[in-house]
């Protein structure tokens, strides 16, 4: 039986008629179902003996079978089975999907192919099986790539391939997944020259960086632009009621969330974080009264529990799901004909991309409404329409390819066999993203996968990686080989812990909350996760226990949840609003609200910084308008707020947003202007990061990638703790005896533009170039009235730490009705 | 001096915040579970690559801990080393600090799991050391009392305002004291885990180390 999907993948009926010389089965096949190719994928056929192609085009344009359709032809006529084709994807679950869908139609082609998939849900015997008898087509993912070329047989299992295909690049390209995959194929590609690429992407605000990202460096690489179908319809919702003043979840329209699931076949509704999903679906559960058939999805819950949602979405059981990322990519399901978005975008790109998930006939528009949390998100939400119309999407221009990547894949070559530096360097200079690499950067690289690369030399004679006479580099210890392959990947476990019901209780897996969150629990607390409500009952080997409860509030209402920052587009488009105070398509009151902004103090503007300052119940306050994103805002308030500790003018604390940050205090800070100087603020980001606990995340991922730390040990038991220590211990130690060690370096690089993001302050004080508007005013503005409402404020700590560690253990002694002098 | 004061089996005891046990009346200083030499042994056996200088750093924090306490028996209570071979891997100047520490002191070498044999590096080696009333062996034995022991790096959780801490600690209740690992590159085992569990009475504490050392409930 043919599923819906496979429907989608191959229905292309149109009206258009192009000669083109396909096989006879083929062509005999697609009159049979009467369908007719798209111009694009007719003109990726014609070119497929270019080096590299890229093809953009929306979800729903054929995308795979352009694709694959070179594969076909070539597999038709090809006698001996080996590998030909290897495709990529960025889930597992799409390379499963892709599998099942090219099976049916081959059968009907009546093409004998071999397709398999490879991931790490693939059972070791079915993987060794394809290291000796590979099928003709193996899908995969990056992290399974990474170990193929990591065997000793690699250059025979990749000896025949002939075409590479890497469906979602997009997505694949803005990480270092993406890196490491282009690392991998720069490998196959000096196994089996002749290989072809292809580069499946959605619309892209550059499309030239991926196809640089993709290609062959330096060959060209051939761009197919697909017709982008028409507009979207997307609208903010209407009628806009109650909308408050700060928040982000927008329980606020429940009421017209359910009216619009009511009226459409099937709805997704995205949301910004996974807590905001489980917050948002529960309220909605209690107020659906029809009992309307949604669920929810988001990474966080058991696998077991996502894939049933999958399944049920395809056999169309659902009429909505409400989600996160996790739905950006992946399978197309025929139903939806609405997509909504709650809370504003943050990302214009993305917005788009998720509007895409509606309506999969090509040519019919895809339908979206995307719900302000806040009545400041209207601002961005009618900024972001207006952006989606003029088709202008946002992206930071990619970086060079980081060294940590480098390090893991020098690692898993080693683990191949021997290998000579200069080849290995030409072949990583072929890989777009480190076509400029400096040799002195790769040296390093492999100077610290041979010995460490420390300034002290302890470890000549145990190096990890030695050069043999003839000048090959190989494994020292061939133990190291299955060490190395445990720990490929750039993946980072953020630090979570899994969730189930008490064993008594079943023990069933409901899905992986935060350490952090985990540790701020005390039994009897209750939370959600999954939609329902969950009594946390205790923590048990690294496992939540928790037990149903059938509470409808839960007492923690939250938890942490990666934020996403607000585009640097979008955040200019916003000011842009402001300055031509072309306010249509706004709410009234939302009007009225920015116009008294003005008249009380000013608009803030593109090229200028406002900074306002007023009292405020007793505390001094310094409201800082960046415009920056959520993480740069953050920041900038920890970096002030030490100014000012230094200063005298005792911070209390803050509070940052996409847009601003408030700092309050016991003093009034009359210069502000003064604060605001580059070379300040980086001699405070070097102290402070430095003990920072974003420094110490950034290392662990640094370290971990680069083969310092490994996650996973051969025969590793569950006991025996005491033998690992933590990546806090290494970075420690760096910093007392090497602070600029390659590790350490590349740690502050990665910080700066992560959750850091440093260069968005930079960016700020650049353009802004010393134009800071000072207003002193007697109490706070409109525009900063919605700061005061805002959850998440950091308190300045100072001695806080060792403050509250007193208290506590005073605390727990005194509990315990122990006496004891405390010195 | 700074430190948690406590007794056992009538001995007057410091805990330093560093995780060295003073016992003034003796002059008596006593650090577990060094692991000198670590990160050769990961590389050696084709592990990681790890900053060599963990030897270094835990000789410095040793050396400042004996200036201060101006102890003149030093007893390192096994696993001082993390395997025999280490030796060959310590550099000569780690060598010529270690014995210059060495020099004017008596230096105890309790023997433990990772380093059961005698090493050619000074001092004497013991399998376990009696000063009355205490006991100072590797692996704490059940069925004794008023030992000082080491082995298991007990490290204790708290939970401050929803802020997850963690920190190496002293155990105590009055049949023993069990040591944190002083090396720098050790990791802990969590004071709820049941070999702890099993071996501390109900009452005992867990000094937490840090820059002063405080004491709490052992976290069950």
């Amino acid at each position: 039986m043919k599923t819906a999907a496979t429907a989608y993948l191959f229905a292309y009926k149109r009206e258009w008629h192009l000669k083109i010389e396909i096989s006879r089965n083929i062509s005999k096949w697609l009159v049979g179902k009467n369908w007719q190719l798209f111009p694009h994928q007719i003109a990726m056929l014609r070119s497929r003996h270019q080096i590299a192609q890229l093809l953009i085009a929306p979800t729903g344009a054929g995308k795979t079978l352009a694709g694959f359709l070179p594969s076909l032809m070539e597999l038709e006529q090809k006698r001996s089975h080996c590998l030909h084709t290897l495709y990529i994807s960025p889930l597992k679950s799409l390379a499963a999907d892709i599998k099942r869908n090219l099976t049916v139609p081959l059968e009907e082609i009546g093409l004998e192919i071999k397709v398999e998939d490879r991931t790490g849900d693939t059972s070791s015997y079915v993987k060794r099986r394809q290291r000796v008898a590979p099928p003709d087509i193996l899908l995969t993912t990056p992290e399974s790539l990474a170990l193929l070329i990591s065997f000793e047989d690699a250059p025979r299992i990749f000896a025949g391939l002939r075409r590479v295909i890497v469906d979602e690049i997009h997505a694949l390209a803005e990480t270092k997944r993406g890196d490491q995959l282009m690392l991998a194929l720069s490998r196959v590609q000096a196994l089996a020259p002749e290989v072809r690429r292809v580069g499946l992407s959605a619309t892209v605000e550059d499309p030239e960086a991926i196809a640089t990202f993709l290609t062959l460096s330096p060959q060209e690489c051939l761009i197919h632009f697909a017709d982008p179908g028409p507009t979207p319809n997307i609208q903010m919702l209407e009628p806009l009621e109650n909308l408050p003043w700060a928040g982000a979840g927008g329980r606020y329209a429940i009421p017209q969330v359910l009216e619009q699931v009511r009226n459409h076949n099937t709805t997704l509704i995205f949301h910004n974080t996974r807590a905001q999903a489980e917050i948002f679906f529960h309220e909605l559960w209690l107020q659906n009264e029809e009992v309307l058939p949604i669920a929810i999805h988001h990474a966080s819950l058991d696998r077991e529990q996502r894939q049933k949602v999958e399944q049920a979405m395809v056999n169309g059981e659902l009429r909505a799901v409400v989600c996160t990322g996790s739905l950006d990519l992946g399978i197309d399901w025929g139903d939806v004909d609405l997509v909504i978005q709650i809370g504003a975008p943050k990302n214009v790109k993305r917005l788009v991309q998720r509007i895409g998930r509606a309506n999969h006939q090509y040519n019919a528009p895809s339908k979206a409404i995307i719900v302000p949390a806040n009545r400041f998100e209207t601002v961005e939400c009618i900024a972001a329409l207006e952006a989606v119309r003029e088709n202008d999407l946002d992206g930071e221009p990619k970086g060079a390819g980081p060294l940590d990547v480098l390090c893991q894949h020098i690692l898993l070559v080693a683990c191949s066999g021997p290998f000579l530096t200069d080849v290995l360097f030409k072949e990583v200079r072929a890989t777009g993203s480190y076509r400029s690499l400096r040799r002195a950067d790769f040296d390093e690289c492999m100077a610290f996968c041979i010995n460490g690369g420390y300034a002290l030399r302890k470890y000549d004679r145990w190096q990890r990686i030695i050069c043999r006479p003839d000048g090959q580099y190989v494994l020292r210890d061939p133990r190291s080989a299955q060490r190395i392959r445990l720990n490929v990947g750039t993946i980072q476990d953020t630090d979570t812990l899994k969730v189930r019901l008490q064993r008594k209780r079943g023990g069933k897996p409901l899905g992986e909350i935060e350490e952090l969150f985990a540790a701020s629990l005390t039994p009897g607390d209750t939370f959600l996760i999954g939609g329902e409500v969950v009594r946390f009952e205790n923590l048990r080997e690294m496992i939540v226990e928790v037990s149903r409860k059938s509470d409808k509030q839960p007492k923690i209402a939250t938890f942490t949840g990666t934020k996403f920052a607000t585009s640097t587009l979008l955040c200019n488009r916003i000011l842009k609003l402001f300055e031509e105070k072309n306010w249509e398509g706004l709410p009234q009151e939302t009007k009225n609200w920015l116009q008294l902004q003005d008249d009380l103090s000013i608009l803030p503007k593109r090229r200028s910084l406002l900074v306002e300052t007023f009292p405020r119940q007793g505390r001094h306050h310094l409201c800082i308008y960046g415009f920056i994103g959520r993480n740069a805002q953050q920041t900038l308030g920890l970096l002030i707020s030490k100014q000012l500790e230094t200063k005298g003018l005792a911070p209390l604390g803050f509070v940052a947003t996409d847009y601003a940050t408030l700092i309050w205090g016991l003093e009034e800070v009359l210069d502000p202007k003064s604060l605001f100087s580059l070379s300040e603020f980086e001699s405070g980001m070097d102290g402070w990061l430095a003990e920072n606990a974003l420094m110490k995340r950034s290392f662990r991922a640094v370290a971990t990638i680069s083969g310092l730390i490994e996650r996973n040990f051969p025969g590793q038991r569950k006991s025996g703790r005491q033998a690992t220590f933590s990546s806090d211990i290494i970075y420690e130690t760096l910093r007392k005896f090497e602070p600029d060690h390659l590790m350490m370096r590349m740690t502050r690089a990665d910080a700066m533009s992560g959750l850091v993001d440093f260069s968005r302050i930079r960016q700020m004080l650049t353009n802004v170039g010393g134009r800071i508007e000072h207003k002193r005013l007697r109490k706070l503005s409109p525009l900063s009235a919605p700061l005061f409402l805002e959850a998440g404020r950091v308190p300045i700590e100072g001695q806080a730490i060792e403050r509250m560690l007193v208290e506590e253990s005073e605390l727990l002694i005194e509990e315990a009705g122990l006496k004891i002098k405390v010195c | 001096m700074d430190g948690y004061h406590f007794t056992l089996a009538g001995a007057d005891l410091i805990a330093f915040g560093s995780g060295a046990l003073f016992w003034p009346e003796k002059d008596l200083i006593c650090v577990s579970d060094l692991h000198l030499g670590k990160s050769s042994r990961l590389l050696r056996r084709g592990g990681p690559v790890l900053p060599p200088y963990e030897v270094k750093d835990t000789l410095y924090r040793l050396q400042t801990d004996i200036m201060l306490s101006a102890a003149q028996t030093i007893v390192c209570l096994g696993d001082s080393f993390d395997d025999l071979e280490v030796e060959s891997s310590l550099l000569e100047d780690e060598v010529s600090w270690l014995n210059r520490l060495q020099a004017g002191r008596c230096w105890i070498w309790i023997e433990g799991n990772h380093d059961p044999g005698p090493m050619n590096i000074g001092g004497t080696h013991l399998k376990q050391l009696h000063i009355p009333p205490l006991t100072f062996r590797h692996i704490p034995n059940s069925s004794q009392s008023w030992e000082v022991a080491g082995h298991y790096h007990p490290k204790a959780q708290i939970s401050l305002r929803g802020r997850h801490y963690s920190k190496p600690c002293f155990l105590l209740d009055e049949n023993r004291v069990v040591l944190p690992a002083f090396g720098t590159f050790t990791g802990g085992l969590k004071t709820q885990s049941v070999k702890l569990l099993e071996l501390m009475l109900p009452n005992a504490l867990a000094i937490l180390t840090g820059k002063k050392s405080r004491p709490i409930p052992m976290p069950r």
